[in-house]
């Protein structure tokens, strides 16, 4: 289909580093119509490709990117939408770079075919042309009679919930706040993944699908799993995450102006702060942040103080960049937008104040020795190195574990020693009867996409088990 | 969902409504809260149970109008719907037969201290009651707690009703066996105060702490507390603990971290808010 094959991508416009420390908005703006096609020609639409076995809701990448390239949007938004139900998260906050665009063939030459941005482009065009696109008109099968609950209205529950939906099932999500989403919502920022496209995807699934959201349920504190069972859902989905913060176990963690970071982004993505006192839920910021961690949350976090305003923000990381968990493009905007990575920097203790607030933070330097279980190299601290960080505001961003409340209440229910529930790595099946579960409550704290793909093999299995069952 | 049906004022700024939630009254043990939100713009604040009637499916919860949430539930009628309720959460208070039981209920948690003095009954103890305001206005429930107690006291700062601050509590504890304290407050130094009393006669002593909260699921971390050295969540550990091993001055310190943010929230009416947000965002 190319002439000649192109071997740089189409550049993608972003909002420049010093307009976007100012503001909350989304820093890609997305592809254009004719930067979409003039990037889907370049696909060279691979035999074998190598994009679509890596994509972990294996879509059908090759078919909607030809179809693109011949400007038949609404053709490819079918095929898309086929295969996954929230296009315009996906085509943002994946790790395309480590998934379909790694085994993309005109990456062993060039860059890579951008199908995270053409994914985006895809289904925004398709959110904002309805009625051309025809992503609103989907035909569902008839009624199986069959009731599921699906727990937590995360990727997960969400992709869980749309694939048992398409299957003709009834489907009950449960959410425990008061907005839908999990960490699309209260976790990736608005300038990550502006909050009106989450719910648009999830208006999808309620409106033309069929699901029935339910909001401020706190299974577990208030219907236990097994009161839902017995009240005549056939099946269960459990996609509640890893929501539970952890802390760096130090002295003075307690302190003000120690933020976790799921509250530091609780507050700014759930609840708007940024927009006090607009919105009623205030956020404190200091003249000098360390955010702790070097994972999507932590640049997340970063990234968000130095918006608020924050004159000196630092990732503190006791490894060096080579290792850390967050992704590529995350690394560079945190960086383009002045914050400072501090690397080989163990926290030991924060410092108080006369009023309880953070004064400073004492850390060691480190350095690196050999590899440890996760295969990168363990960082060891180097004697006789503390210091002090001049901060006055501290995030921890170290991860997060699962929340106990539903464990602590289904007995049954069989969990790792960290807290995570054991499940079948083909099927999501629990060791609890008719319970599935999949995404950050089996695997701990990992990515949108691949808690997607879990809930799709469970999704497949209780299909098959829903079909036989009485 | 949520509707009221019951609103009556029990004193200045104290409220006590009545809503209807099958779910969470089903569910309801004391010493449990739910989160309320007011609107799209408001934040999520707990507020302990009062009670439940599982009959009818109604949720009884007693208020302060103190801050800017409080005042917007304040203003919600009977017939009126309650935007976002979610509960019940935390983890209920031990009931059990301890012997004899004093319960202590500070000003607007007199309301969620009935509820437990009601069920502490219930199971057999004998259980004496103390409520206490800052005057004798703001005193509630009066009646109706020492229709449910064996035994009851009042108490207020100012001595402008029954006895004044809280040291007719050692006169109780030198006279009678108490086997447990249980006591309720927003204000912390009373909590605080009677824990010191209670340890010095050696008795367990259970306070429900109100730290600052935001979802109120364990999913934050912002209303982390010390107790015995350990930090716990209130929204899920508690929110009850142990009194003698509360880290009170932390409790105290981490409940004022917002106190300019309140000041200058009250200052805005619906107006003026808009256009102060999109002047500071944030330079």
């Amino acid at each position: 289909m190319a002439e000649k094959l192109k071997l740089n991508r189409v550049p993608m416009d972003k909002q420049a580093p010093e307009i976007r420390r100012q503001n909350p908005n989304e820093v890609a703006s997305g592809y254009t119509y004719e930067q979409a096609v003039g990037e889907a020609k370049r696909c060279i639409q691979c035999k074998k490709p190598g994009c679509v076995p890596n994509c972990p809701v294996n879509i059908d990448i090759p078919g909607f990117i030809e179809a693109m390239a011949e400007g038949d949007l609404p053709g490819a938004a079918k095929i898309l939408y086929a295969t996954n139900s929230l296009p315009a998260i996906c085509g943002r906050v994946c790790p395309q770079e480590t998934q379909c665009e790694q085994t993309c063939a005109l990456g062993k030459k060039g860059d890579p075919v951008a199908i995270g941005r053409l994914e985006r482009f895809m289904a925004d065009w398709a959110r904002e042309n309805q009625e051309e696109s025809g992503v609103g008109k989907i035909s569902l099968p008839k009624t199986t009679g069959k009731k599921v609950a699906v727990i937590g209205s995360g990727p997960a529950g969400l992709t869980c919930a749309a694939d048992l939906a398409k299957a003709g099932h009834n489907v009950v999500m449960y959410e425990a706040l008061h907005l839908p989403g999990g960490v699309t919502a209260y976790g990736i920022p608005e300038f990550r993944l502006p909050k009106n496209i989450v719910q648009a995807e999830v208006d999808y699934l309620v409106n033309v699908l069929g699901v029935e959201l339910r909001l401020n349920q706190v299974i577990g504190r208030g219907a236990t799993l097994d009161e839902l069972l017995s009240d005549g859902y056939n099946a269960m989905f459990l996609g509640i995450g890893a929501g539970a913060p952890m802390f760096l176990n130090i002295p003075g963690e307690n302190l003000n102006m120690v933020y976790s970071a799921n509250e530091f982004l609780v507050r700014l993505n759930l609840m708007k702060a940024y927009l006090f006192p607009e919105y009623d839920t205030p956020v404190k910021i200091g003249k000098k942040v360390a955010v702790v961690g070097a994972g999507n949350v932590a640049m997340d976090a970063a990234r968000w103080a130095v918006r608020l305003g924050a004159e000196h923000v630092y990732i503190v990381y006791r490894r060096t960049e080579a290792e850390m968990p967050a992704r590529m493009e995350e690394r560079e905007n945190a960086k383009e937008e002045g914050v400072i990575f501090k690397l080989l920097t163990l926290p030991t203790a924060i410092i108080p104040d006369d009023h309880a607030s953070v004064k400073a933070m004492q850390c060691v330097e480190m350095e690196l020795g050999e590899p440890d279980d996760s295969g990168r190299r363990r960082p060891i601290v180097k004697p006789g190195s503390e210091f002090i960080l001049d901060v006055d505001m501290v995030i921890p961003a170290l991860g997060t574990r699962p929340n106990p409340i539903v464990a602590r209440t289904t007995p049954d229910l069989e969990t790792t020693r960290y807290g995570t529930v054991v499940a079948d790595e083909t099927t999501g099946k629990t060791k609890k009867d008719k319970v599935w579960a999949g995404g950050d409550i089996v695997t701990g704290a990992a990515t949108v996409i691949s808690a997607m793909g879990a809930a799709r093999r469970a999704a497949t299995d209780m299909d098959a088990w829903l079909r036989n069952c009485s | 969902m949520n509707e009221i049906v019951v609103k009556k004022e029990l004193a200045p700024k104290i409220k006590v409504i009545e809503f209807v939630n099958h779910d969470i009254a089903r569910k309801t043990k004391p010493g449990q809260f739910v989160v309320v939100q007011m609107g799209t713009k408001g934040e999520r604040f707990p507020i302990t149970i009062s009670g439940t009637n599982p009959d009818k499916g109604t949720v009884k919860l007693t208020f302060n109008e103190v801050g800017r949430s409080s005042q917007k539930l304040g203003t919600l009628n009977k017939g009126e719907v309650i935007d976002n309720v979610a509960g019940p959460l935390g983890t209920p208070t031990e009931i059990t037969k301890f012997g004899t039981v004093l319960c202590f209920g500070g000003g607007v948690m007199s309301g969620p201290i009935s509820y437990e003095v009601a069920a502490l009954k219930e199971v057999g103890n004998r259980v004496i009651t103390a409520i206490g305001a800052r005057n004798k206005d703001l005193l509630i429930l009066k009646n109706e707690i020492q229709a449910l107690s064996d035994d009851f006291h009042i108490s207020t700062d100012d001595g402008s009703e029954g006895y004044k601050g809280l040291d007719f509590l050692r006169t109780i504890f030198e006279k009678e066996k108490v086997d447990r304290v249980i006591a309720m407050s927003v204000a912390t130094v009373t909590l605080r105060t009677i824990s010191e009393l209670t340890k010095t006669h050696g008795i367990k002593t259970i306070v429900s702490l109100a730290p600052i909260m935001l979802d109120g699921t364990g999913m934050c971390g912002c209303c982390r507390v010390s107790v015995g050295g350990e930090t716990k969540f209130a929204c899920c550990d508690g929110p009850e603990f142990d009194g003698h091993l509360v880290d009170w001055d932390l409790l105290e310190s981490r409940k004022r971290v917002y106190s300019h943010e309140e000041r200058l929230s009250a200052l805005f009416d619906e107006d003026q808010r808009k256009g102060f947000s999109s002047s500071m965002c944030r330079r």
